[in-house]
């Protein structure tokens, strides 16, 4: 029986999507993107999931929000079971978990002003009687540094920056309790980025909202983030708080990714483990490499890497790594194995 | 209140939200700059103006409007084209030029008629078969569309008209029902792509109902098509009208109407050949025009640069 | 310092300006830029700044009839682009320049195999000296460049089509069309950006090791300032349309003296934590009406009236790092 601990607002329990795409003689082929998932957010952090492309984040992103049914598992969220496409969950479980997707100018429709995009969530998930839209829609602008007469624009006359202003200013007009991020900054200038982040990061405060955070700049969750879950190929490699994550990561991907990171301190570049250059592609989630999924590309891999999966273990409180480096009785450090 | 430069405005709400006129008016110059970028828009442009202005004020600008009606003259019957008669006479002595400028209405009205009867439930069916792709609805509206496309168009009208009485209203609902199924195939296809951009699955995700996700969220995205192939559809519904009165089906004598003059007069060619060829110019400059605009708002509804 | 005997590149005084309703976009203001012989030189800005434009300005691929060049030469080994007639062009985009673009799903024609587009590369450039190319030969020599992109199996790959390659391997395969056949010049714009990050990171280390090999020089254009530092010797930075600071790529992180490059680096978030800084306020102005003086004095807090009136020159910081801003000047 899953329980919600009492500080987990969203809890993933072996959570899997597979998508399927044909079918050979050995049977339905499928696209494995999120396998066998376990995670939980709790109220008021933000967890980061990073991860490149094919890691699965944006199709955990998507489940939870209901853009997917989930192929097993389970969603809670809030003591509920919410692993349904949205169409069938309720009205008052759409006002509660809102999405604010990557690139703001498909997210917004082109041939709709301001004030009509905001006026849906208002309609739908508020009680606001319709002589008061303006003046709550004047508010939503506010509390998103936009002015007014933005209502009456229309998507491209906005730059790139406040469009993805006006997205979040959607997703906070139903008054969620968790914002889903997918990559909102990657299609934005660094200076707009920062603009936005800091926004998103004091409406947090403000608000009392829980952030899932999807983005793959290192960096940028470095500094959003209060936990972090790294995934590939649709598993979880390793789970940490920020700071650890950077400080002490584990799992070898880990390490290939943060050190691939382009940085421009060098305060920074002491902080990078030694340099991976990865060898090869990253591999395919319709056909994944057996065993541990990374090994072909480790540069650690033992035998046992490639017929065993390798279970989460928890080195130490709050922080889980996937890899049979950590399996063994002695722990040993991988930083310069 | 701060906005995002530092500013302050500090006006009270009721004034600053006074909503702006019609964005397409205020965005006329851009408008037009897009429209006139090429050339040839502007002369369809023109053409196009001048055969509405034509058609309107058509007793006062036909230099003899009584002969557009029941009006015989054989003294005159044939003459070629003068001073008096630009477009020369036809077999019964009218002035072949007036019988034009008034056949012009018809040609008009019906390509009103026919595209204010055949847009809107062919646009409506497409929408809801676009929407719901994949499932019985796509499948009955489409099907019930192929059929309709696959019987030859001309045939069809023939067909229809011949059944019903030949007068200008039944040919007008024959091209009505050949025309709807272009519509619905091109919102089926527009709507079907649409339905899958990230705006759409916003507003599902935010619980919209599908009224509001189809009218509100899908359509107003597929009005630029739309409006580009009526105003190129404008000629090719004449030419099927004067298809369909070339072969006595349509417009009824007196009434003069283009097909029916091309017809009439082609047994006199090639002596007389005014009687003929004015009225097959005619019917040219009319598609030319609708076509040549046509492109232009096409340009002027595109989204891009400028 | 401008040491005249190598000099590659030499752009001067660059003004573009595009045809649009109401006017012109004014977009380049005076652009300055010097790329020497087997130098690797950084272009930074963000969007709309107008690196593209100054890049396609260089091989004159603006879009025919709506763009304007009211003044300003680049001079390639001496002799102004500008003025070149249609021949002198063809020879320096197929024997001196090449482009890597940015997305090279875009930049690889779908309908065409690797070989035969990589072929005609060839064959056109070739074709500029001998009269035909036989077919063997064009195997031969297009199998080599894949080889040198490090594209695994080259003989096999010919007969694939872009769609059957990975975001890498595409992004491999156009920089082996660019490196070809020698050149003297690679302009890279925002290699990797559309690539995961460990990919990214395995094409800029090609990029490095090629142009070390080849002894060419390099363009890199790119919005991201930790690539520019990790790729480059020199960068300049740009803001609409204008050259703000340039510098020996270690002076400019250890020294920047410019306040948009100065918001820039403090915008940037960092591996080692500690949050991120709030941004440039403002946006980046109306090309149509641009600002008289400095453009970007409208969002600079250290402006003063002058910096409206007239647009800063380049002041010299120290050794080889200008700065154009009249702040750098007190």
């Amino acid at each position: 029986m899953t329980q919600l601990g009492n500080d987990e607002i969203l809890k993933a329990v072996n959570l899997k999507k597979y998508f399927r795409i044909g079918k050979d003689k050995k049977g339905p082929i499928f696209v494995r993107a999120v396998d066998g998932v376990n995670f939980s957010i709790k109220y008021g952090e933000t967890l980061g999931l990073v991860g490149e492309s094919g890691s699965g984040k944006s199709t955990i992103a998507y489940t939870v929000v209901g853009m997917y049914r989930p192929t097993s598992g389970q969603i809670l969220f809030k003591g509920q079971n919410i692993g349904m496409e949205a169409v069938r969950r309720p009205l008052s479980l759409k006002k509660e978990i809102q999405i604010v997707f990557q690139d703001p100018s498909s997210s917004l429709n082109p041939e709709q002003t301001v004030e009509q995009i905001l006026s849906l969530p208002l309609r739908l998930h508020t009680r606001t009687p319709k002589r008061q839209f303006k003046e709550k829609m004047v508010e939503l602008l506010e509390k998103v540094e936009l002015p007014s007469d933005y209502l009456y624009k229309l998507p491209l006359s906005i730059g790139g920056g406040e469009k993805q202003m006006v997205a979040i200013a959607r997703a906070l007009a139903s008054n969620p309790s968790l914002i889903v991020l997918d990559e909102p900054t990657s299609a934005l200038d660094v200076s707009i980025q920062a603009k936005v982040i800091n926004k998103l990061m004091n409406l947090q405060k403000e608000l009392n909202l829980t952030y899932l955070f999807i983005t793959h700049d290192l960096s940028l969750e470095r500094n959003v983030a209060s936990r972090i879950v790294i995934m590939y190929l649709g598993k979880i490699c390793e789970v940490a708080d920020a700071a650890t994550f950077f400080e002490k990561p584990l799992h070898p991907y880990t390490q290939m990714l943060i050190s691939s990171v382009p940085v421009i301190t060098e305060e920074e570049e002491k902080l990078k483990p030694k340099k991976i250059v990865s060898i090869g592609e990253i591999g395919s989630p319709v056909n994944p490499p057996s065993g541990c999924s990374f090994h072909p590309r480790c540069p650690y891999r033992m035998p046992i890497c490639s017929e065993v999966d390798p279970e989460m273990i928890e080195v130490s409180p709050g922080h889980i790594v996937r890899c049979h480096l950590f399996s063994r009785p002695e722990k040993t450090d991988s930083k310069g194995v | 209140m701060r906005n995002l430069s530092g500013g302050q405005s500090n006006s009270p709400i009721a004034v600053n939200l006074a909503r702006p006129k019609s964005l397409f008016w205020t965005n006329l110059g851009r408008n037009w700059y897009k429209f006139s970028r090429n050339p040839l828009s502007i002369i369809g442009l023109v053409i196009v103006l001048v055969i509405i202005i034509s058609a309107i004020f058509a007793p006062w600008i036909a230099p003899y409007p009584e002969q557009a009606g029941p009006f015989v003259d054989f003294e005159n019957a044939g003459q070629p084209p003068s001073l008096q008669h630009l477009c020369g006479t036809d077999n019964m002595g009218r002035d072949i030029f007036s019988r034009i400028v008034f056949a012009f209405r018809g040609a008009l009205i019906m390509a009103i008629v026919v595209l204010a009867l055949a847009v809107p439930p062919g646009v409506l069916l497409g929408l809801i078969a676009g929407y719901f792709q994949g499932g019985w609805i796509d499948t009955v509206i489409m099907r019930i569309t192929d059929i309709f496309l696959a019987v030859p168009p001309l045939i069809l009208a023939l067909a229809v008209a011949s059944v019903l009485e030949p007068n200008l209203m039944n040919a007008m609902i024959a091209v009505t029902l050949m025309w709807w199924p272009w519509y619905t195939r091109l919102l089926y296809g527009t709507a079907s792509s649409i339905k899958n951009e990230y705006f759409v699955i916003a507003a599902e995700l935010t619980g919209a109902g599908k009224f509001h996700i189809i009218f509100r969220e899908i359509l107003p995205n597929c009005l630029s098509p739309i409006f580009t192939k009526i105003a190129l559809d404008v000629g090719w519904v004449i030419l099927i009208g004067a298809s369909l009165s070339f072969v006595g089906l349509g417009q009824q004598p007196p009434t003069p109407a283009l097909g029916q003059m091309v017809s009439d007069g082609a047994r006199y060619m090639p002596i007389f050949w005014w009687m003929t060829i004015f009225p097959a110019l005619a019917i040219v400059l009319i598609l030319l025009g609708f076509n040549l605009m046509g492109d232009g708002i096409r340009d002027m509804l595109e989204r891009g640069m400028g | 310092m401008e040491t005249k005997e190598n000099i590659l590149l030499n752009i001067k005084n660059l003004h573009v300006w595009y045809r649009v309703y109401g006017g012109y976009l004014k977009v380049l203001n005076g652009v300055n830029l010097i790329v020497r012989e087997g130098e690797r030189v950084g272009l930074v800005g963000e969007a709309g700044c107008g690196k593209t434009t100054t890049m396609k300005s260089i091989l004159q691929i603006l879009p025919p009839g709506d763009f304007l060049i009211p003044k300003g030469e680049i001079y390639y080994k001496g002799k102004d682009i500008l003025k070149m007639n249609f021949s002198e062009i063809q020879r320096l985009r197929s024997k001196e320049i090449a482009m890597i673009f940015q997305d090279p799903t875009a930049a690889l024609n779908p309908v065409f195999t690797i070989g035969t587009q990589i072929g005609d590369v060839i064959k056109y450039s070739i074709a500029l000296e001998e009269k035909k190319v036989y077919k063997e030969k064009l195997k031969i020599l297009s199998a080599r460049a894949l080889k040198e992109a490090y594209l695994p199996d080259p003989e096999r790959m010919l007969v694939n089509y872009p769609f059957q390659l990975s975001g890498g391997m595409r992004q491999r395969t156009c920089i082996a069309m660019a490196i070809s056949s020698s050149r003297n010049l690679l302009i890279a714009d925002e290699p990797g950006t559309s690539l995961d990050v460990t990919i990214q990171d395995q094409i800029l280390h090609l990029l490095k090791e090629i142009v070390e090999k080849m002894g060419a020089s390099i363009i890199l254009i790119t919005h991201s300032l930790g690539v520019a530092r990790e790729m480059t010797d020199r960068i300049y930075v740009m803001y609409a349309g204008t050259i703000v600071e340039t510098a020996l790529t270690k002076d400019l992180f250890k020294n920047p003296v410019h306040p948009y490059t100065k918001g820039l680096l403090a915008s940037v978030p960092k591996l080692s934590g500690g949050g991120i800084a709030r941004g440039i306020p403002g946006r980046i102005p109306d090309y149509l009406n641009p600002p008289q003086g400095c453009r970007f004095q409208p969002r600079c807090e250290h402006s003063t009236s002058s910096c409206a009136e007239n647009p800063p020159q380049f002041f010299e910081v120290e050794e080889g790092h200008l700065v154009a801003c009249y702040l750098a000047q007190r």
